[in-house]
């Protein structure tokens, strides 16, 4: 599978393969046009080794304050055999919760096929005998850009009444019923991958995908304290979303295709230029969630590019690329091109009237 | 954005500074604001962990809880944090003015003074609001008593962050918003949300340009961030061994915290007061005065009402939610109009999208009488030639962006020019008041931007919220469970 596809291993300059997650994944489909990611992921290269090489180290340390209180507040939620969690779903959401049979298919140190394998069976086994089920830690796969992911598997599958549900653990806390919304949609973005994958896999075994269902549960601290809360979430836009756009990735084979035989993103001194022949697609987003966004912001800024502004001011400007052009409108360039002639005349006169606000009107 | 706000982006890359978004200052400046930079353990929503704060350039006062985990802790600093508060927000009140009976016959006043506070960024106000909320409810007396600064802390910031929603409101200042209505940089909002970044382009130390500025303020190792959140890689490295030490009762260990959180806080402190520096450079705008009065309304009946008050409710009810919105909707639609009459360059904005159009006077006729009626009526007609994209319709109501109060409408318009016939502010007599009307050549700017044209919101009263709406609200009464709410 994907770890032994020779042209990726020899991508990674023959490093082992990075897992995707959830995160990964909902970063990768928000910045679909970009191959460079693309490529990158599918290879399963570490971007932040790469991106350290390269001098532009990202900055997505953790800080053990937050990790120390995420695990305990998972332990806490898990402990059990998910005490906490069952009492929870069936006092604050009422729902009729039986006695479940759980399965923890964290890592053992088998590999990653393996250890899917497992999951597929235990899946299996609890489709076709239907009642309570929990699956902690199921080894998903999910197919990226024409080749399958192998998905960090950080959360809860939990079967009732026939129907699987996934469950995410999450320490950022709901205040009064409200949780940081940018939070609380990352968190939808990831339950979707889990329940895409899922449901891919639910069919690949003969069942209705319909079965995984579209309401997640995610579970966070209330209020000031550890006491953990469950919120049913709605994932269906999220997972609209992402089914679109895991068809609009381009695909890594199209993307190799048009790439030099020998490209390897090895750590040596030919890096830069290996990754410089991959297109990108910077946009300020990239800083929050891709390893290279400073390499590529800074790759984008030294050519002048509009996009490293933002996509709104892009679209302002009617989708002019590069900062040069667009300021030569604004100053009235003859020989405009019909299709811009709308924005060059608007921008034409915000220049007139900036200056006389400003007085420096010529 | 507009085309404006975008080409002045594009201008600052070209310029490798920032460029002006406006003329005058749209937000009011206290002579003595309090400044706070919060600081909170990562991973908790509402651990503080420091705070820097006060009204003095060269003296901060740095207020910290050695190890954030611990309940008393925490509780003796919300304490202290409420005792600077509550003395600061005394001593910025001023007098009470007498403003006279009102319609129904009750007393008003207004404080001269209202306390202004100032972070570095929305983050921060965000952090104050959650800090109000976990101590806001806390008790004085019986099983969980905290003192009292603590519940009155809670109240005073629930206030602030509540009026902060009110657009156009000085009394909280988030110096990232303030700094980028007044400024636009050659980078993205993202980065501009980095108070030490956006000031980096706005004035860059001397042989730095903008974004090599930009550059040393987004290294957390050279420029700490300016929170709530702080940098990972000092949690890691500094800030944990520091509170390990204090946990192990180690000699001086809280010092050892207190002083690592200052490393920290220092830098974001020194760059408050430079933006403020930055802002008050600029000459204020004509309506900020106004603004700031009813600030002051508003912090004048909080502050008198504050001893017979209860905690604010978690949560508004129905109707108080619908007529919240409505207020803030009219405050939003009066606060852009004023900032377009102060500031020809916000007025600009209107004129791009045709709502206003500027340009010389070619002929005025301030005399002419209309005598179509029984009695004649003073209706002066200018000949205004523009170059402006016009989207107003003949008959549209304006008024001069100089002198508001002159209204008009507009009579033709085609090839460059538009007729303006004025129908009021012009005096009480049949010749125009000196200074209405204005000459030929004159520079004019007309527009139908009108402050606040809602009507009066019609809401039920709070006994008769509909059903629909969750009936009528029972009182808000915090009760025990409130009051021993857990805070870990
Ligand atoms: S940072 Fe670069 S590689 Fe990553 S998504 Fe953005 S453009 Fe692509």
């Amino acid at each position: 599978m994907t770890d032994d596809a020779p042209d990726l291993r020899r991508l990674r300059g023959d490093a082992p393969a990075r897992n995707h997650d959830a995160r990964t994944i909902a970063a990768l489909t928000a910045n679909p046009g970009c191959s460079r990611r693309g490529l990158l992921d599918a290879a399963g290269v570490d971007k932040q080794a790469v991106a350290d090489h390269l001098g532009f180290a990202p900055r997505f340390g953790q800080s053990q304050f937050a990790i120390t209180r995420g695990n305990s507040f998972e332990a806490q939620v898990k402990a059990d055999g998910c005490a906490a969690l069952l009492a929870l779903l069936r006092g604050d959401l009422g729902l009729d919760v039986p006695a479940v049979t759980s399965a923890d298919l964290a890592p053992r140190g088998e590999g990653r096929a393996a250890r899917h394998a497992e999951t597929r069976r235990a899946l299996g086994r609890a489709l076709s005998v239907g009642g309570g089920a929990l699956l902690d830690h199921p080894m998903l796969v999910l197919d990226i850009a024409g080749r399958p992911a192998y998905l960090e598997p950080d959360v809860l599958a939990l079967q009732l009444a026939g129907r699987l549900h996934v469950v995410e653990i999450k320490s950022f806390a709901v205040v009064d019923g409200q949780a940081e919304p940018e939070q609380v949609a990352a968190a939808a973005r990831q339950a979707a991958v889990y329940v895409l994958a899922l449901r891919r896999l639910v069919a690949e075994l003969g069942h209705d995908p319909q079965r995984v269902a579209h309401d997640v549960f995610l579970v966070c601290p209330q209020n000031f304290s550890n006491r953990p809360v469950a919120t049913p979430l709605d994932v269906r836009p999220q997972l609209a979303v992402l089914e679109r756009q895991l068809t609009r990735l381009t695909r890594v084979d199209a993307i190799l295709g048009e790439l030099p035989d020998e490209l390897s993103f090895a750590l040596d001194d030919a890096l830069p230029e290996s990754v410089r022949a991959v297109e990108a697609r910077y946009a300020p987003e990239c800083l929050s969630s891709c390893e290279m966004a400073f390499f590529c912001r800074e790759e984008a800024r030294a050519c002048g590019a509009t996009g490293s502004l933002g996509r709104a001011l892009r679209d302002d400007l009617g989708g002019v690329e590069s900062v040069e052009a667009a300021l030569a409108l604004a100053a009235g360039a003859a020989d405009v091109p019909p299709e811009l002639a709308e924005t060059a005349e608007r921008l034409r006169l915000a220049a007139r009237l900036r200056g006389e606000a400003l007085g420096t009107a010529g | 954005m507009s085309a404006l706000t975008a080409l002045a982006r594009l201008e600052a890359v070209a310029a490798r500074r920032a460029r002006p978004l406006a003329t005058v200052r749209h937000c009011h400046l206290s002579a003595t604001p309090l400044v706070v930079i919060p600081l909170r353990l990562a991973g908790e929503a509402g651990a503080p962990l420091a705070v820097m704060l006060g009204g003095a350039r060269d003296e901060p006062v740095l207020l910290a809880v050695p190890q954030p985990r611990n309940r008393d802790l925490r509780f003796a600093f919300a304490a202290e944090l409420g005792k600077v508060l509550l003395e600061y927000v005394e001593a910025s009140r001023g007098v009470a003015e007498d403003l006279g009976p009102s319609k129904d016959g009750e007393d008003r006043v207004r404080y001269t003074g209202a306390p202004q506070l100032v972070l570095p960024n929305t983050g921060g106000v965000a952090f104050l609001r959650l800090l109000g909320r976990s101590t806001r409810f806390r008790r004085t007396e019986g099983e969980h008593a905290v003192e009292p600064a603590v519940p009155a802390l809670g109240r005073w910031l629930t206030w602030f962050a509540e009026r902060r929603d009110r657009p156009g409101s000085s009394l909280t200042l988030a110096l990232t918003e303030a700094l980028r209505l007044h400024w636009a940089t050659g980078q993205s909002s993202v980065e501009d949300a980095n108070l030490a970044a956006l000031l980096g382009w706005i004035d860059p130390p001397d042989g730095l340009d903008g974004p090599a500025a930009a550059t040393i303020a987004e290294d957390p190792a050279r420029t700490p961030p300016a929170g709530p959140a702080t940098d990972p890689k000092f949690d890691n490295d500094v800030l944990a061994p520091a509170i390990a030490a204090f946990d192990e009762g180690a000699d001086g260990a809280g010092e050892r915290v207190r002083e690592a959180l200052r490393t920290q806080l220092a830098p974001t402190w020194e760059l408050c007061w430079r933006a403020l520096d930055l802002l008050a450079a600029l000459p204020e705008g004509a309506s900020v005065a106004g603004r700031w009065e009813r600030d002051r309304d508003a912090f004048t009946h909080f502050h008198q009402t504050f001893a017979e008050g209860v905690p604010q409710a978690r949560r508004d009810s129905a109707v108080g939610a619908a007529r919240r919105l409505h207020r803030l909707e009219r405050a939003q639609e009066s606060y852009e109009a004023q900032r377009a009459f102060d500031d020809p360059l916000v007025m600009a904005e209107y004129r791009l999208e045709g709502l206003a159009f500027g340009g010389t006077v070619t002929e005025a006729d301030p005399e002419r009488l209309d005598e179509s009626g029984k009695r004649p009526k003073l209706r002066p007609r200018l000949r205004v030639a523009t170059e402006d994209p016009l989207r107003l319709e003949p008959g549209a109501t304006v008024c001069d962006a100089a002198r508001p109060k002159v209204k008009g409408k507009i009579v033709e318009y085609g090839a460059g020019e538009v007729l303006v016939e004025l129908t009021g502010g012009l005096g009480k007599k049949l010749t125009p008041e000196p200074g209405t009307v204005p000459e030929a050549g004159a520079r004019v700017v007309f527009t139908s931007v009108t402050e606040g044209s809602f009507g009066p919101a019609r809401f039920p009263e709070h006994e008769e919220t509909p059903w629909t709406h969750g009936g009528p609200p029972a009182e808000y009464v915090p009760d025990a469970r409130d009051a021993g709410e857990a805070w870990s």
